[in-house]
């Protein structure tokens, strides 16, 4: 077979992909549609009530108005946890692909949120502790969290794609998600062992319901943001798919074209690589 | 019972056996502990109350790095010797393999810390040699096997796995690690069993989950 089939063979087959993407979208748009505009409308609604409408905390100011991103981000955080658990639990049992597609969404997401939360915790700290880091309990489980959570998704970028790595991985996921009470209990010894200043937090009247709202804001978000992920994981796994087809063909002159910003699954069509 | 704790042994011994004839993983943790403790030395000017207050930190930072180096080789070995498949193959449940390398690892990371320990004291001017940081270094080495053995088969087959598997191990390994230091600190200050229970309880907790959810994780690590 000549290079030029090969190429017209896969322009078909990314042809019929996208074909099948749009029907795909056009069953759906409405309920993500929706949930988007959920979403924005929440997060608006948390804004004008983080910013205009809960009162200046008397002693910290301004800064206090962290709490009402800090605590909702890392709330989402521990469900992002909560989420790979019980997708690598449902993958070693079902063996199912979605499992860990859903575990991944969950695992990405879940160290941004696990970031943001770090870095709106540091940045309330400074003006009201005096430092940027304390050994707060909550505070060192997440850094620890995130740690892990990146060196899960640092191994799935290293293994070839394929069965061992969904399963290794959910191995992965699950010791991190056993280890978490057992890192927040040490954590809690550590920051009694450390004392540092503690701010008293009463979460009642329009503090409470702001944060409340919030947390709503953001686990909507979550699931939204998550959702995508998801969706786009399936997308990167038909494409790997197909890159493997076309790579099996006698003629692969133009299966090897990396594509910028994907796993390495895409990268250079290794047809034996999840043996 | 005592057959599958024959089994576990000769599993084991097959790898102290190795171990006796190469000398690759003790030297390698012994070297590396006491190099990353000498360079501490130098990077801390060490008066005896400072000795006290960092002493218990490095020595656990050095023997967790170290260990680290040791653990990699346990499963490296038998993937550079395609011996992997064979160990799959022998008529033992996969519990019983967890448990022989687990075993492996801890005479080898305990043989270790026998060397590092005393250079430790020698060098931090602090005493170490004691029973209650003895009973830790043994919790503290049951656990560092448990995780590292079932993650050094999990990022056996990872290309660049010298990297994943620190990576994997340091992380989960903390709550461990916090334990040894903060008990270690407590017992050089002149602490007594009562006054770091609580380190020892979440150690003792550590170790038990880590090898029942390391030994049932593993059967879906070794699985072809």
């Amino acid at each position: 077979m000549e290079p030029g089939s090969a190429r017209d063979r896969l322009h078909i087959l990314f042809d019929d992909a996208r074909a099948e993407q749009k029907r795909a979208m056009a069953a759906l748009p409405k309920i993500r549609l929706a949930w988007l505009g959920i979403t924005a409308g929440l997060m608006a609604l948390t804004l004008w009530m983080v910013f205009l409408w809960v009162p200046t905390e008397i002693n910290q100011g301004n800064i206090q108005r962290s709490l009402y991103f800090h605590v909702p981000v890392a709330w989402t955080a521990m469900v992002a946890i909560a989420l790979v658990a019980v997708a690598s639990v449902a993958y070693l049992k079902t063996r199912d692909e979605k499992w860990d597609r859903l575990a991944v969404a969950g695992a990405e997401t879940g160290v941004i949120f696990a970031a943001l939360m770090l870095i709106t915790g540091m940045v309330w700290a400074k003006p009201v502790w005096g430092v940027w880091w304390t050994g707060e309990a909550k505070l060192t489980t997440t850094l620890i969290l995130f740690f892990i959570y990146v060196a899960y998704l640092m191994f799935r970028a290293y293994f070839p794609p394929g069965e061992q790595r969904r399963r290794l991985a959910a191995i992965i996921g699950l010791i991190g998600a056993i280890d978490t009470p057992i890192i927040y209990y040490g954590a809690q010894l550590w920051e009694r062992a450390h004392p540092s200043a503690v701010v008293g937090r009463s979460v009642d009247g329009p503090v409470g319901l702001t944060l409340l709202v919030a947390t709503v804001a953001f686990s909507v978000l979550f699931v939204y943001v998550a959702g995508e992920r998801y969706r786009l994981r399936r997308q990167e796994d038909e494409v790997a798919a197909l890159r493997r087809a076309i790579s099996l063909q006698p003629s692969r002159s133009v299966s090897s074209t990396p594509s910028p910003g994907t796993t390495p699954e895409s990268v250079g069509g290794a047809p034996a690589g999840g043996a | 019972m005592g057959a599958s704790l024959a089994t576990i042994w000769t599993l084991a011994r097959k790898d102290l056996l190795l171990e006796l004839r190469s000398r690759d993983i003790v030297l390698a943790i012994i070297v590396f502990a006491l190099l990353v403790i000498a360079i501490f030395t130098f990077a801390i000017e060490l008066t005896p109350s400072r000795s006290r207050d960092v002493g218990p930190g490095v020595l656990w930072a050095a023997v967790a790095f170290a260990g680290v180096l040791g653990l990699n080789r346990s499963f490296a070995v038998e993937a550079e010797g395609d011996t992997l498949d064979g160990l799959m193959l022998t008529p033992v449940s996969r519990e019983l393999i967890f448990f022989g390398k687990l075993l492996g690892n801890f005479i080898f990371i305990t043989i270790a810390e026998i060397v590092i320990f005393p250079v430790f004291e020698a060098l931090f001017n602090i005493s170490v040699l004691q029973v209650e940081t003895i009973v830790i270094a043994l919790l503290a080495s049951i656990g560092f096997s448990a995780v590292g053995t079932a993650f050094a088969a999990v990022s056996v087959r990872v290309r660049s796995r010298e990297i994943m598997l620190p990576l994997l191990f340091l992380p989960t390994s903390v709550p461990l690690i916090m334990a040894a230091v903060e008990s270690t600190s407590a017992v050089v200050n002149g602490g007594s069993w009562s006054d770091f229970s609580d380190w020892l309880q979440l150690a003792i907790a550590f170790d038990v989950i880590f090898v029942i959810a390391s030994a049932v994780l593993f059967q879906f690590v070794l699985e072809e």
